[in-house]
């Protein structure tokens, strides 16, 4: 598992909360600063990857554990 | 990064229809897009500082109905006084329960994302509307102004 500087724990929440939640805690973050995600939204998996692909930001590790999902970002 | 532009224009005042133009401009903006909604006929009722916003089952065959009411409830049941308000407090209950963010959220999340929202002023004059119901920090211009933008975007959502 990637070290990470902060993490977000948006278990409960549906679309499109996930993403925008954690894009507001990415903000506050500094480039380089990874941001640990837990989500149980099944569709925040292809979500993250899409959000990713398209803010530049890196995805260092997707997985699912226990019915959630974690998501390991590094902010470009 | 990115430097793309949604533009969309909402035209309904249901709680249902209120979420696809708020989910899309506060997802965009949060990936990077300039964004602007044009808020026209019912859709001005998005930009209400109080919003009571309600749906029917009323003529919407397509809505999934609590106990399978939709397969033995006759149609004309959905017009009994009272049904609208009941199924708009049943969607509501549904919507927290499943996580869904609620409509103030998520324009509250799409002003906070400087999502340029403008209030068509021919539709105001119309209906007779006053700028003291709606929220602040919107314009109000027409068709003229939408496509200043519109002409310019890379998406184009009419909802």
């Amino acid at each position: 598992m990637p070290e990470f500087t902060e993490k977000y724990d948006a278990s409960g929440l549906n679309c499109p909360l996930p993403i925008l939640r954690s894009k507001k805690a990415l903000n506050g973050l500094d480039s380089g600063d990874v941001l640990y995600i837990v989500s149980t939204d099944s569709g925040s998996v292809k979500d993250f990857d899409a959000f990713c692909k398209q803010t530049g930001n890196e995805l260092l590790e997707s997985s699912e554990a226990e019915g959630k999902f974690h998501f390991y970002i590094k902010k470009n | 990064m990115s430097d793309k532009k949604l533009a969309i224009i909402a035209t309904k005042g249901t709680l249902d229809w209120a979420y696809p133009p708020f989910i899309l401009a506060s997802t965009a903006a949060a990936l990077g897009y300039e964004t602007q909604i044009f808020f026209t006929f019912y859709g001005l009722q998005l930009l209400k500082k109080n919003l009571k916003l309600e749906v029917s089952p009323l003529g919407n065959p397509g809505m999934p109905m609590p106990m399978a009411m939709d397969k033995w409830f006759p149609v004309i049941g959905t017009a009994i006084p009272g049904m609208q308000a009941i199924m708009t407090m049943m969607m509501k209950q549904k919507m927290k329960a499943k996580g869904v963010a609620s409509v103030e959220d998520l324009r509250e999340m799409c002003l906070e994302a400087e999502v340029k929202m403008i209030a068509c002023q021919m539709t105001v004059d119309l209906f007779d509307m006053d700028s003291s119901e709606f929220i602040d920090g919107i314009d109000y211009a027409g068709a003229t102004t939408f496509f200043e933008f519109a002409g310019d975007s890379d998406v184009n959502l009419f909802v």
